[in-house]
């Protein structure tokens, strides 16, 4: 097995898995239990203010989007920050930290926007001996119209004054969630760090609706004929979870910045790709909220092999090696060529690649050949889009072939990728410039 | 799959009762389970929704399969049953009773690999069951042309073209020689296949339409004439099937003990108490097709103690496919090939066995006897246009109408169908389009 101790702005845990900040950690009966499966760390669910406790829906407060077969592709809920007392979840805080000192335990924080409340909190916090602290500026949904969660998250400069408030008050680790229902994640993360933040967290949850009963017509989940947004998660928000931790993990004003990633991760190979694209960590809850704390062992195993086969000596050494293959557009390289091509031997002739290509793209693709049922690719048209080879129901029957040194019979052009053709040097480009 | 009940030590010759009531109600049980809800969902999310899809070609009524499986995936049954009735109004039975292993399911792309094909016959039987069942309404009738078209049988074919000509606004009577409607769906599949009176309830549906009259127990050639009906209908179809069972032409074949087998399961079909079909303990059924199939394996689930099934050629010839020989073998019923019968051996008049020689070929073969106090005959049905009384004006093929592409007959006026036409695979669903294709032909040539 492959080390995979991982030491996140000084917070040690045993692996890279931890389980965010959401109902899998509202206790200490969960968290015990998600520990002896072998969770690397915790984010406690987020602790209010002490006072009257906050009160949940008695409706239902989660909604799925299923694909085939009922499994999960998307996840919503409308739960608020836990509705137990603040005093209790010290109490369970402290004992958990005391009985699985090798574990990382976070504790994720959301109170007013006012510098005593935060005061206050921090200290009891402290006194718990928990290993860091995550602000949650990213709930979508209930707390954010009481002008907490994402209301703080959209604003650059409170997420800027808080993180501030939090390090001057605490000694411990700042880790800033930050919420993705903003234009630019840039901005709260660069607020976070000239807060003084050690780390930031992404992505919270993504305003949603999930789904409109047809029968009712009213949305779902459904309270007494109402219901509300959410917050969105699950397997369907992890391109977007992808997106915007290696957009920081890219952004030279976030250099350094650690990143504890977020968002539809539901095995190793989701992790990896996280930790690929910059992030120290992963945190993961649907996927343990779809099936139990049991998955973390595939993780273990699965992330294990994988750097034992790519000879990563440590979780650290694998983080962020896949920043440098992500550019902006204008930066591709424009004389790289493919074609898709068919194997015939596999293809099983259901004719969705020509179908697609034929409707919507660029009738590249014969759906006969002497009057036989057979799919052959037109490279005179080919652009090498990829469509058809995502439809293809088999597995390496569709791909696509690079042309190297050749014409494009497309274009009548000579193909020749070690040449680079960025788009800021193209000869159609007005606003093209020698140095590209 | 329930196991089955079989009768133990019974008594010798053809006897009811040798599994009381219950336990034939529990062998007679549904073939294939139908499909719930979301077990449909996702069985339809397997179709790929294939371009110019191999399934629909292979459909003798070309249903739009990939189509309506995507409105069952998309909660949409009743939707889809209306596109599989559109194209085949009998889309019940034949969900139920078409092989589809060698028809849209053989053909579906996902058989290649180590996948299984999706199960389209469960699928349309889903949808066609649940449109059936809300009484749903499809169709509606043209205005109405004031023609009217004498069918003359009111089997698959004959209630098909029926449909179709109603739809179009034409009047069209059927004359069916029997007391029910439905022709072999509710004198010919096996009951496993049909339960619950279909046949009946899928009749009913068709009929509803209005414009269709069915006058039973009237016979061609007996109890009305081809000229009268020419004279009273402005055109007519004929889907009369096809009469009595062939003969082996072996000794001993008019014994007691020997039966056809068609008229086996007619009795089955028909009768309000399973256990009261009389039955051997030891049966040979002759012949490879599904008829062949069908009694076996009724035979069996009736408590006969050994049934086998006597082929005179290989696996392979047999118009059973080998899912049904499968399902044959499964349910207890021994399969011999390359075996010909030569002789009914006979004791007191009655059949105790039949003698085979082994090589359907050669006359100097091994030859053997399987005890048999029943024998069934399976080896296809003849003709019986000559009941029609005017076998004079067709032109016909082994007794069998030769068709046009249209499916009319070479006797102007005169459109047919079904098993009575030539060149025909016997299968309901050919039937259906024989009708379909024949009332679009009439509709056209009454409308010039």
């Amino acid at each position: 097995m492959s080390d995979l101790k991982t030491n996140f702005v000084g917070i040690e845990s045993p692996n890279p898995f931890w389980l965010a900040s959401a109902p899998p950690t509202d206790k200490a009966y969960n968290v015990n239990r998600a520990f002896e499966a072998g969770w690397g760390g915790v984010v406690w669910k987020t602790l209010g203010e002490a006072g009257p406790p906050i009160v949940n829906v008695s409706g239902p407060r989660y909604e799925v989007l299923h694909g085939n077969d009922r499994s999960v592709i998307g996840f919503n809920n409308i739960e608020l920050i836990t509705d137990r007392p603040l005093g209790l979840n010290l109490q369970e805080i402290k004992q958990i930290k005391k009985d699985w000192p090798d574990r990382a335990l976070v504790v994720s924080l959301m109170v007013p926007c006012q510098e005593a409340a935060w005061k206050s909190i921090l200290s009891q916090v402290e006194d718990t001996g928990a290993d860091g602290l995550e602000l949650n500026f990213g709930c979508p949904h209930g707390m954010s119209e009481r002008g907490m969660g994402a209301a703080v998250g959209q604003v650059p400069d409170y997420v800027e004054m808080v993180a501030a408030w939090c390090k001057e008050y605490s000694r411990l680790p700042v880790i800033v969630k930050l919420t993705p229902n903003v234009t630019n994640i840039r901005q709260p993360a660069r607020a976070a760090r000239k807060g003084g933040a050690d780390a930031v967290s992404l992505i919270n949850t993504i305003n949603s609706v999930m789904s409109v009963d047809l029968d009712s017509l009213s949305i779902n989940p459904t309270i007494d004929a109402m219901g509300t947004h959410g917050g969105y998660c699950g397997p369907a928000v992890k391109p977007i979870a992808l997106h915007m931790v290696s957009d920081l993990a890219r952004d030279p004003e976030c250099e350094g910045l650690p990143i504890s990633a977020i968002g539809g991760i539901s095995n190793w190979r989701d992790a990896a790709e996280f930790l690929l694209l910059g992030a120290g960590n992963v945190q993961v809850c649907t996927a343990a909220m779809t099936h139990g704390f049991k998955i973390v062992d595939d993780m273990i195993v699965g992330l294990s092999r994988f750097m034992k086969g790519k000879s990563f000596a440590s979780v650290s050494d694998m983080v962020g090696r896949a920043v440098p293959s992500l550019t902006d557009w204008q930066h591709l390289n424009l004389n790289y060529t493919v074609k898709a091509q068919i194997d015939q031997d596999l293809c099983i002739k259901c004719g969705r690649c020509h179908i697609v290509c034929e409707d919507t793209s660029h009738q590249a693709i014969y759906a006969r050949h002497n009057g036989e049922r057979r799919y052959e690719v037109n490279e005179e048209e080919c652009v090498g889009c990829n469509l058809c080879v995502t439809v293809c129901p088999v597995e390496n029957c569709l791909t696509l072939r690079k042309l190297e040194n050749e014409v494009d019979v497309r274009t009548g052009q000579m193909v020749s990728p070690a040449e680079k053709l960025q788009w800021t040097r193209h000869p159609n480009n007005p606003m093209a410039n020698a140095d590209g | 799959m329930e196991l089955i009940t079989t009768a133990h030590n019974g008594p010798s010759g053809v006897a009811a009762e040798r599994l009381n009531e219950a336990e034939c109600q529990s062998n007679f049980c549904e073939m294939h389970a139908p499909l719930e809800g979301n077990a449909a969902r996702v069985e339809a999310e397997r179709c790929y929704f294939c371009f110019d899809a191999p399934c629909t070609e292979a459909c003798p009524t070309g249903i739009d399969i990939p189509g309506f499986i995507r409105m069952i995936a998309s909660g949409n049954a009743v939707g889809a049953a209306g596109l599989i009735l559109e194209e085949n109004i009998m889309g019940g039975t034949c969900a139920r009773a078409c092989p589809v292993e060698t028809l849209c399911e053989g053909v579906c792309v996902r058989n290649h690999g180590d996948d299984r094909p999706v199960t389209i016959g469960l699928l349309q039987r889903f949808a066609v069951d649940d449109a059936l069942e809300q009484g749903t309404r499809f169709f509606s009738r043209n205005e109405q042309t004031g023609k009217s078209i004498g069918v003359v049988g009111a089997g698959p074919a004959g209630l098909s073209c029926a449909h179709r000509l109603s739809v179009l606004g034409h009047d069209v009577v059927v004359y069916e020689a029997r007391p029910k409607s439905g022709g072999l769906n509710e004198y010919g599949l096996a009951a496993y296949k049909m339960l619950n009176g279909f046949a009946q309830r899928e009749t009913e549906f068709i009929t509803s339409l209005g414009g269709i009259e069915i006058v039973h127990d009237t016979i061609l050639g007996k109890d009305v004439s081809l000229e009268e009906l020419q004279e009273c209908h402005d055109a007519l179809f004929l889907g009369i099937g096809l009469g009595g069972g062939n003969r082996l032409g072996i000794p001993g074949e008019d014994a007691e003990g020997v039966a056809d087998a068609v008229a086996f399961i007619d009795d089955l079909r028909q009768t309000d108490k399973l256990s009261s079909v009389p039955v051997g303990r030891q049966v040979v059924v002759i012949g490879g097709g599904m008829t062949a199939i069908d009694a076996a394996v009724q035979a069996r689930l009736l408590g006969a103690e050994e049934v086998t099934i006597a082929y005179r050629r290989g696996t392979d010839a047999m118009k059973a496919s080998i899912v049904e020989q499968e399902f044959a073998k499964i349910r207890g019923v021994s399969i011999r090939y390359w075996v010909q019968p030569s002789a009914v051996r006979l004791e007191e008049g009655r059949a105790v066995a039949v003698e085979f020689q082994v090589g359907a070929d050669s006359a100097d073969g091994e030859k053997f006897a399987i005890p048999a106090d029943m024998v069934l005959k399976a080896i296809g049905q003849g003709p019986h246009l000559e009941r029609a009384g005017s076998v004079g004006p067709f032109e016909q093929v082994d007794g069998r109408l030769v068709v046009d592409e249209n499916r009319q007959t070479s006797c102007p006026g005169i459109w047919a169908g079904g098993d009575c036409i030539a060149g025909g695979d016997d299968l309901t669903v050919s039937a259906v389009q024989d009708g379909k294709v024949a009332a679009n032909n009439i509709h056209q040539a009454l409308s010039l």
